[in-house]
């Protein structure tokens, strides 16, 4: 099992959902997040007085999967989240040890789905 | 805290009343008639002006960070509170009750004994005199609301509310007496003549001032300027413009104290410089800044309404564009160029914009002041009348001088009775939490 997060650009949501439910996977949580990377941020005015901006927007997707679905999920994110400018974002794929599903108790690949 | 006061009360009160003794009674026989549509403007004026100071707190309230919102429209609601009991209790009557010498008002008409039934043939002469009082008292609600801008972010609760008294008692009261009230030293019921149709002097150039004091007694917020963060909601901040905008019909139409053509000219003028300045101030921004800024044009507003408040009822539209572009300019260095280079925390431009914006329009309305409009008022300098614009800069200077002074030491004092500055952990934590024990926003449901 693994644990993928995904950053992504917030406009590039719609578009990634879509290209995982093609893939049929359902599961995701999402969340607004701010952060930086190369892109940097865009500098803000307020009466004159300028703000570094150095904190961007960005969409965070968490998605737990057996390893059959960990090389869809990462082919997914990319078609729908990239634009090909700096700031697309970026993919992590982390271990899983466990996944227990509350409302039954199963455990592992069972609950993971 | 409270012990410590008391004394100091009681000693003014008995200056105030050993002043009684000498005092004469201004009130004339009511004779003029009760005019039904001036009443009712009056009291619409004043229903209006009460609005601003919600309205006030939103647009400050927008502008502070979130962890301190609540605490900004708490000092504006409690503003609203404490202020109509001072002022029926014996504001009202220290700033427009029988003059001694020009200087103050006596208690005679403390709890508003003698304010009414009928009309005084001096403040608006075809309005009941309660009509008057309580449209002026809405006037007392926002003076020391609009100091709350430069001293947002930092200062304690109950030294506010013992500063707000204090203040209102010893600065707003005798700086309205000396200019709007009969025989005040100088305004134009027997005083030098200075023009202030709504507010410039008393309303305006004194909580600047007194704005400019509380940032250099209470000091700068912690990381400011740098490390401070943007305003944590705009939209309140523009919603809060809104208000003060359509509320200000009431503060300079109403000022007119009738609902005929006086009225309609504040009016048009109090729109016209509103509108000038926004569009100044956008105009600037981009010259100077790439990009017109929302927060840009609701300052510009704000400034050129300041600025058209003295001379409401003296000038012509086009007078009022004149006022509104100087508004827009003037307020726009001190806030963008002047306060960086200087480096005082006047943290929401309550100096930059009312302070600032109240001497122009202080001296504007010598400028362009003509008696076309308002025959009761006086030629400016463009209407071949230079000295009008001398009297101008002599209740300015006066009133800077008096409200800075005075409020300087106000704050000194309640800051060593009582300490005026949130700690700096308070302050790190944010005054809703600290101050009030309730925050605006919750994370979860």
């Amino acid at each position: 099992m693994k644990y993928i997060i995904a950053i992504i650009q917030p406009d590039r949501l719609d578009e990634v959902l879509e290209k995982l439910n093609e893939k049929e996977i359902h599961l995701v949580t999402v969340s607004n997040v701010m952060g930086r990377g190369r892109q940097k941020g865009i500098a803000e005015v307020y009466r004159s007085h300028k703000e570094a901006g150095c904190l961007l927007k960005k969409i965070k997707l968490e998605i737990a999967v057996n390893e059959t679905y960990v090389q869809p999920t990462i082919e997914a994110i990319c078609a729908g989240g990239r634009t090909g400018q700096i700031g697309d974002g970026k993919i992590f794929v982390l271990d899983l040890n466990d996944c227990i599903r509350i409302r039954t108790g199963e455990t592992e690949g069972i609950a993971i789905g | 805290m409270i012990k410590k006061i008391k004394p100091g009360l009681i000693a003014l009160m008995i200056i105030q009343m050993a002043g009684m003794a000498c005092a004469q009674d201004a009130s004339a026989p009511a004779m003029p008639q009760i005019s039904a549509g001036d009443t009712s403007w009056v009291l619409t004026g004043a229903a209006l002006v009460m609005l601003m100071t919600p309205g006030l707190a939103f647009f400050y309230g927008g502008l502070v960070r979130r962890k301190n919102i609540l605490s900004v429209l708490m000092q504006c609601f409690m503003i609203l509170c404490l202020v109509t009991i001072q002022w029926v209790l014996f504001g009202y009557s220290l700033a427009f009750g029988p003059d001694i010498k020009g200087l103050i008002g006596s208690l005679h008409w403390a709890g508003l004994s003698g304010v009414g039934p009928g009309v005084h043939a001096v403040y608006m002469p075809t309005v009941p005199h309660q009509a008057f009082m309580i449209f002026q008292a809405m006037f007392a609600v926002i003076t020391p609301a609009l100091i709350i801008g430069a001293f947002a972010e930092r200062m304690r609760f109950l030294p506010f509310c013992l500063f707000t008294l204090l203040w209102l008692t010893l600065v707003y009261c005798p700086v309205a007496h000396w200019v709007w009230a009969d025989r005040g030293m100088l305004g134009t019921f027997g005083g030098i003549g200075a023009l202030d149709f709504a507010g410039g002097t008393v309303v305006h150039i004194n909580a600047g001032m007194a704005a400019l004091a509380s940032a250099f007694v209470l000091g700068r917020r912690q990381g400011a300027p740098a490390k401070i963060s943007p305003p944590h909601n705009l939209p309140f901040a523009v919603l809060g413009a809104g208000l003060l905008w359509f509320g200000w019909f009431g503060f300079n139409s109403a000022s007119a104290g009738s609902s005929g053509q006086l009225a309609a000219s504040a009016f048009v003028v109090t729109h016209v410089a509103a509108a000038t300045a926004g569009i100044t101030w956008s105009l600037l921004d981009i010259i100077f800044n790439n990009r017109a800024t929302v927060l840009g044009i609701i300052t510009g507003i704000v400034a050129g309404l300041v600025a058209i408040t003295p001379a409401a009822g003296f000038v012509t539209p086009m007078g009022a564009i004149g006022i509104g572009i100087g508004a827009g300019i003037v307020c726009y260095i001190f806030v963008s160029v002047l306060k960086p280079f200087f480096g005082y925390d006047d943290a929401l431009d309550a100096f930059g914009v009312h302070g600032i914006g109240g001497i122009w329009g202080a001296i504007a309305t010598g400028i362009w002041a003509t008696k076309m409009v308002n025959a009761g008022g006086a030629n400016g300098l463009l209407h071949g009348n230079p000295i009008q614009l001398w009297i101008q800069i002599k209740a300015v200077l006066v009133t800077i001088v008096y409200s800075f002074v005075v409020s300087f030491f106000l704050l000194r004092l309640v800051n060593l009775v009582c300490g005026l500055r949130a700690s700096e952990e308070s302050e790190r934590i944010g005054l809703d939490l600290t101050e009030h024990r309730e925050v605006g926003y919750t994370l979860l449901d």
